[in-house]
C-alpha cells in the first residue's frame, strides 16, 4: 500500500520511518464462542471474530473447530484428513478401512479463495469402528480411535488427521483465518460451539497440519503463547501411549486434556489447576483442605504442568474452556450475552460479534472460563462416574481430602 | 453431505478492517470520523490530517479495536474522542494530545507516552502505562495485569496513572518513577481484593497510593508499606480531583477513605546483586 512518509516526518516520527511501513505485528489470536442453550450459530460468526484480530497473525496459519456441525451423522467418527499426494491418501485409506467401516468418504467442500495456495488434498470420512476389533483388543471405541490417529500421523508419510471426533470437525490451513474460513465455506455449517485461531508461527514452521486447532477425538485446542515445558510434558505423555509427532508445543496441551479429563476423569476445574497450577506461595496461603488438594495435585501432575506464557481455548462436544497461564502473560477477554459465552484475545472480537454483551471481563490468570451446553453429557467422552470430591480423593489419596473441597471457578 | 457449489463468499461475510480512507465530516473545529471497519493506519492518517487541517476535536465513532490511536502524535490543545472499544497501545508514544475513550480500552494504553492525557470511561487491559514518561492516564474502572510497569520520571516529567477500580498482579512492577493510584471505588469485582500479588515488585522509584490496605505478601520485597500521611494526602488530592472531575465522582468521599502508600526502600535494590563494592 502507498504510505506517505513525508507526512509522518512532519509529525516528528522520522526516526521510525524505516520500520513503520513494514511493521509485522503478531502474537497469535484466538476466539471461542459457545451458546449454552445449544442453539446453533453459523461459522461466519467465528470468521468475524477472527477477521478483526487479523494483525495478530501473519498469514501462516488459521483454523477453526465447530461442534454440532454434523447432526445427521453424529454417531460416527468424523475424520478430517490432509494428504500430501494420492499415494499418502491411498496408504491412509488402507489404514482407515482396516480399522473402520467407512460410511461416507468425500472431498472437503472448499471454494477458491485469493491468498490460499498449495492446499493439500482435503478429504473427510465418517467412520464406525469394526466391533470385532474392539472386542478382540478389549479397547473402548475412543482408545481405538486414538491409536489409529497416532498410527496415521506418525507412520503414514504425507497423511495427517486434522480431526477425529463425533459431530465436530477442524478446518485449518496456511492463510489468514478469514481466508481459511471462506475457503472451507464455514458459513454453510452451524455449531453450538466454535473455537478459532490466527497463527504467528515462532518456534515451528507454518504448514497446513501445524495450524491450530490441534485435536484428538472431540477435544480441540487453540493456543497463543509458548509452552516452554514441552519436553517434560511430552516425556510424561509418552508413558501413557501418546506420541508427539508434530513438533509443536500446542499438541501436548491437547493430549494432556485428553489424559486428565477423559482417561483420569478429573473434573475440568481440577484439570485446569493441574495445567496452570497455583504458585507455591499461593498454596501456602490456602485453607488446609484446599492446600492439601493443591499440594497433591502438583505432586501427582507436576510433569503435566504447562509452563510459559499461554492463553488457550479447549473446545469439546458440550462446550469450551478458556485458560491463561498462571501470571497472565498472554491476553484473554471474556463476555456473556444471554446464553452465549465468548472469549478472545482482544475485546474487539467480542464487540464485533456481540452487539450488547451483558458482561465483559478479563479472566484472572489460571482461572478457567467454562461454558457448558445445557443438557449435553459432561464430559462427552467416557462417562464421568465419580463426583468431584471422589475424584479429588482419588488424586490426593488421603482420607482428609475426601471431604468436599471448593475449587474456585 | 456435499453442499451446493458456490464459488464466491456470500455477501456479508466479514473481511475484517478495510484499508480505506474513512468518511470525515467537518463542523467548525470538530472533525468527525466514522471508523467502522476501517484499518488503523487509515484511521490514524485521517486523525492526523484532521489535526493538520486545524481541527481541535476529532470525534471517532465506530471504534472497535483499531490499534495505536494517536500513537507518536505530537500535538497540544487537541482532543481525540473515541466512541467504542479502543485497541492495543492507544496513545503509545503520544506527546501532548488529550484522548478520551468512551468505552473500554484494550492492552497497552499509554505505552511509553511522553505527555498529554488519556481518559478511559470504562475498563482497561494489561500493561497500561508501560514505560510511561509523562502525562496522565485516568481509568474509570478496573485494570488488568502489570499496570504501571516500568513507569519512570525525570525532573518535571512525572507520569500519573489513576485507576478507579481494582487491579491484578504486578501493579507498579519495576516502577522507577511517577505516581500510580488505585481507588477500588468503581469496580465490577466488589468481592475481590483491591490489588493482586507482586505489587511494586522490583520497584525502585516513584510512589503507589492504594485506597485501602494490602497484606505484605501482596507486595514486592523492595516495597515499604506505610499509611499515607497528611502531606502525602495533600500531594495526592489534585490527582483524585482530576479523576473525580473526569468521571463525575465526589472528591471528598474518595479522600475520606484510608490510603496506603507504597514506596521503594532503596532506589538501587539490586545494586549489590552481582558485586558488593
Amino acid at each position: 500500500m502507498a504510505y506517505d512518509l513525508e507526512r509522518y516526518e512532519s509529525f516528528g516520527v522520522e526516526r521510525y520511518r524505516d520500520e513503520s511501513p513494514f511493521k509485522i505485528h503478531g502474537g497469535c489470536g484466538l476466539a471461542g464462542i459457545c451458546d449454552e442453550s445449544g442453539t446453533l450459530m453459523s461459522g461466519e460468526i467465528a470468521i468475524q471474530a477472527m477477521a478483526v484480530q487479523r494483525d495478530r497473525g501473519n498469514g501462516l496459519g488459521g483454523g477453526f473447530a465447530g461442534y454440532g456441525i454434523y447432526p445427521e451423522l453424529s454417531e460416527l467418527f468424523a475424520f478430517h484428513m490432509m494428504y500430501h499426494d494420492t499415494a499418502a491418501k491411498e496408504a491412509a485409506e488402507a489404514a482407515l478401512s482396516e480399522s473402520f467401516t467407512i460410511e461416507v468418504a468425500e472431498p472437503m467442500p472448499t471454494r477458491p479463495v485469493k491468498g490460499i495456495v498449495d492446499a493439500p488434498l482435503l478429504w473427510r470420512y465418517f467412520l464406525s469402528p469394526h466391533p470385532h476389533l474392539l472386542e478382540e483388543r478389549e479397547l473402548s471405541a475412543e482408545d481405538y480411535v486414538v491409536q489409529v490417529v497416532m498410527n496415521i500421523n506418525s507412520r503414514v508419510d504425507g497423511a495427517f488427521v486434522a480431526s477425529s471426533g463425533k459431530n465436530m470437525g477442524a478446518f485449518k490451513g496456511v492463510g489468514f483465518p478469514e481466508e481459511i474460513g471462506h475457503y472451507f465455506r464455514l458459513e454453510e455449517y452451524a455449531g453450538h460451539t466454535w473455537v478459532a485461531h490466527n497463527r504467528f508461527p515462532t518456534n515451528t514452521p507454518g504448514w497446513w497440519g501445524g495450524a491450530h486447532p490441534f485435536t484428538l477425538l472431540d477435544w480441540s485446542i487453540v493456543h497463543n503463547g509458548e509452552i516452554s515445558s514441552y519436553g517434560i510434558n511430552a516425556r510424561y505423555l509418552e508413558q501413557f501411549g501418546y506420541t508427539c509427532s508434530l513438533g509443536t508445543d500446542t499438541e501436548v496441551a491437547a493430549y494432556l486434556f485428553d489424559l486428565l479429563l477423559r482417561r483420569h476423569k478429573l473434573p475440568i476445574e481440577l484439570a485446569c489447576k493441574a495445567l496452570a497450577a497455583p504458585l507455591w506461595s499461593e498454596i501456602d496461603r490456602m485453607p488446609a483442605a484446599e492446600r492439601a488438594l493443591m499440594t497433591s495435585l502438583r505432586a501427582v501432575y507436576g510433569p503435566a504442568m504447562l509452563n510459559g506464557p499461554f492463553a488457550l481455548v479447549l473446545g469439546f462436544n458440550g462446550g469450551m474452556v478458556a485458560l491463561n497461564d498462571r501470571i497472565k502473560l498472554r491476553p484473554l477477554v471474556a463476555a456473556r450475552s444471554g446464553t452465549t459465552v465468548m472469549v478472545a484475545s482482544e475485546e474487539a472480537a467480542i464487540r464485533e460479534v456481540m452487539s450488547a454483551p451483558d458482561h465483559v471481563w478479563a479472566p484472572k490468570a489460571g482461572e478457567p472460563v467454562i461454558a457448558r451446553v445445557e443438557g449435553m453429557e459432561w464430559p462427552i467422552h467416557g462417562e464421568l462416574h465419580l463426583g468431584p470430591a471422589e475424584i479429588s480423593c482419588a488424586v490426593t489419596g488421603t482420607e482428609h481430602s475426601c471431604e468436599p473441597v471448593e475449587v474456585a471457578v | 453431505m456435499m453442499r451446493a457449489a458456490t464459488s464466491a463468499p456470500p455477501s456479508g461475510v466479514a473481511e475484517g478492517y478495510r484499508r480505506e480512507v474513512p468518511p470525515v465530516t467537518r463542523e467548525g473545529e470538530v472533525a468527525s470520523i466514522d471508523a467502522t471497519g476501517v484499518y488503523y493506519q487509515q484511521l490514524n492518517d485521517a486523525v492526523r490530517d484532521a489535526i493538520a487541517a486545524g481541527a481541535t476535536t476529532v470525534r471517532i465513532t465506530g471504534m472497535n479495536g483499531q490499534r495505536y490511536l494517536g500513537a507518536g502524535l505530537r500535538a497540544t490543545g487537541v482532543t481525540i474522542e473515541a466512541h467504542g472499544c479502543a485497541g492495543n497501545d492507544t496513545a503509545m508514544f503520544a506527546d501532548g494530545p488529550a484522548i478520551e475513550v468512551f468505552g473500554n480500552a484494550q492492552d497497552g494504553v499509554g505505552n511509553t507516552m511522553s505527555s498529554g492525557r488519556v481518559v478511559v470511561h470504562g475498563d482497561a487491559g494489561d500493561v497500561l502505562g508501560y514505560g510511561m514518561r509523562g502525562g496522565h492516564v485516568l481509568v474509570k474502572g478496573d485494570v488488568g495485569y502489570r499496570v504501571g510497569i516500568h513507569m519512570k520520571a525525570y525532573e518535571k516529567h512525572v507520569p500519573v496513572v489513576v485507576c478507579g477500580g481494582k487491579a491484578r498482579d504486578f501493579f507498579g512492577e519495576y516502577m522507577a518513577g511517577g505516581i500510580l493510584v488505585l481507588l477500588g471505588v468503581s469496580t465490577q469485582f466488589p468481592e475481590q481484593p483491591l490489588v493482586g500479588g507482586f505489587t511494586g515488585a522490583g520497584m525502585h522509584g516513584g510512589v503507589i497510593y492504594l485506597r485501602g490496605t494490602v497484606e505484605p505478601w501482596q507486595c514486592g520485597a523492595e516495597v515499604g508499606i506505610t499509611e499515607a500521611t497528611a502531606e502525602d494526602l495533600s500531594a495526592l488530592r489534585p490527582h483524585i480531583e482530576e479523576w473525580a472531575t473526569a468521571f463525575g465522582a465526589d472528591v471528598d468521599e474518595i479522600m475520606a477513605g484510608s490510603f496506603t502508600k507504597l514506596a521503594p526502600m532503596s532506589h538501587r535494590p539490586y545494586g549489590k546483586l552481582y558485586a558488593s563494592i
